[in-house]
């Protein structure tokens, strides 16, 4: 078959081009997810912060709040290729012409897109955790950033992952959107080695198949990640009544 | 006065226009435990919510010692009067011992090593020394409150506020709670216990407080009020509890 041999032509002739192409994807990708993750945890803290009882501190808190939720609403509202040109060449604009790094210019744009969606994300996790946790903590004294660090977030976090695991991938396949600002990720890649052969099925065959290897492989790892997060079933109980040094393993599920 | 730990002073507690608390006045002494009886939606629980401010009050003020708990520093308040909960409340996401652990790094900046001497101490205390390193989720309802009660000790606070601490543990598992709060009664800590133990209340309080309709009707030493209560509210509520358990 002739299709097969010409695949198979593109990858042996182009593979640095798709190697980096994938490199950028997963670099944009990536850092893209964890930074929108962190927009999401920091967004989630703050609109979760009881309101205050001083009168400007507690109009500031809604202030910021409302700031808070009119990004997440055009961010989520609007395409994320859209919102390239606009942050792209708006900064162009208003520099007199002179545009951004393209990668880092791309991390940013998928990491404040992200962070829209991963704010909700985050606050859905929050709202979800039974109210005895803050309580319980609230009793010993801890204050509010105290409890979100040590009892909330950690909860929340093994919750929300598999949420933030299906961002990631996602974002894994979105990034194909920033060819539209001329970053290399790999679907810019297509279309460069398309200029270049003129088969643009074959190439675009070529680039599918990465897509899928890449999404596939990635959610099988973060699988694996989820699984080992959710914790050992067993523990030790510690010394038994002839040998107090005894360590007994138990296995336990879920008893109430 | 200085004997005195908590005062309300004609505490009030509105949700909505539901009004909870009608004005409650109660002294607490230094070393004294105190049982809080009545009928579900007497405004018990919503009391002791308000003594640590998980509840802020719509009137009339809570005393620390004398000082209106408003103008001391939150966070240390809230430690040095520790409650336990009924639905216990413990971190899910640490050991029984780093839920006695953690706060005692976080709240009273202790060393490591000294809040896990602290902890430790008290978990053996109640028992549960075997337990150290299972999570909340592999443990039982009455060892969950066991691990609780030792949270709330290892921050050494002068009041320990009790929720109803049994009352959503299997019967079997009641005695276990009850006898390490039993055990607790010399420590000199000074004890409020929502319950509805009669024969708890009875046995260990040194006075016993009737709460009706968001108000205190009557409290007394558990002898006057469970052996000769004045008021008929009480009188049929003793009667309609003590009646029914027996």
């Amino acid at each position: 078959m002739n299709f097969f041999v010409q695949v198979w032509e593109i990858v042996v002739k182009y593979y640095p081009f798709l190697l980096k192409g994938i490199g950028v994807t997963m670099l944009i990708a990536l850092v893209g997810t964890v930074v929108g993750l962190i927009i999401g945890l920091l967004t989630g803290i703050v609109r979760t912060i009881p309101l205050s009882k001083n009168g400007a501190l507690k109009i500031l808190q809604k202030v910021i709040n409302a700031v808070i939720a009119v990004y997440i609403e055009i961010f989520r509202g609007t395409p994320m290729m859209v919102q390239a040109m606009v942050i792209y060449w708006g900064y162009a604009f208003m520099n007199g012409g002179s545009t951004l790094p393209l990668i880092p210019a791309g991390i940013f744009i998928v990491s404040i897109n992200t962070g829209a969606y991963m704010a909700e994300i985050v606050r859905g996790g929050i709202i979800s955790i039974d109210k005895g946790q803050f309580e319980g903590a609230y009793s010993v004294g801890m204050t509010h950033v105290q409890t979100m660090f040590n009892v909330i977030i950690p909860q929340v976090m093994k919750n929300i992952l598999p949420s933030v695991s299906n961002e990631f991938v996602i974002n894994i396949k979105d990034t194909s959107v920033l060819n539209v600002i001329g970053i290399a990720e790999l679907y810019y890649m297509a279309g460069m080695i398309k200029t270049m052969t003129f088969q643009t099925f074959q190439a675009y065959t070529v680039v599918c198949v990465l897509y899928f290897i890449m999404t596939f492989t990635v959610t099988r790892i973060l699988r694996v990640i989820e699984k080992k997060l959710s914790g050992s079933e067993n523990y030790v109980v510690c010394g038994s009544q002839s040998d107090p040094k005894a360590e007994i393993r138990v296995k336990g599920g879920d008893s109430v | 006065m200085t004997d005195t730990v908590i005062k309300l002073d004609h505490l009030e507690k509105t949700f909505g226009d539901h009004k909870v608390l009608c004005g409650v006045d109660l002294e607490v002494k230094k070393g004294e435990i105190i049982s809080v009886i009545g009928s579900s939606g007497s405004g018990k629980s919503t009391m002791l919510r308000c003594i640590n401010l998980l509840e802020e009050p719509t009137g009339g003020k809570v005393y620390y010692k004398g000082t209106s708990v408003t103008e001391l520093n939150l966070s240390s308040y809230r430690a040095s009067v520790g409650m336990v909960f009924q639905q216990f409340n413990l971190f899910n996401n640490m050991t029984a011992l780093e839920n006695c652990v953690r706060p005692q790094i976080k709240v009273l900046k202790r060393t490591r090593e000294e809040a896990e001497k602290v902890a430790r101490e008290f978990i053996e205390r109640v028992g549960m020394s075997a337990y150290v390193n299972a999570r909340p989720s592999q443990l039982s309802g009455g060892q969950k409150q066991r691990i609780a009660i030792a949270r709330a000790l290892s921050m050494n606070p002068e009041v320990i506020l009790f929720d109803e601490p049994t009352s959503a543990l299997d019967p079997e598992m009641v005695g276990e709670v009850l006898d390490v709060i039993k055990g607790l009664a010399g420590m000199g800590l000074t004890m409020i216990v929502v319950t509805h133990e009669m024969a708890f209340a009875k046995e260990v309080s040194d006075r016993v407080v009737f709460m009706d309709g968001g108000v205190v009707l009557e409290e007394g030493t558990p002898d006057e009020l469970f052996g000769n209560p004045k008021m008929q509210r009480t009188k049929e509520f003793l009667a309609r509890f003590l009646g029914s358990a027996e």
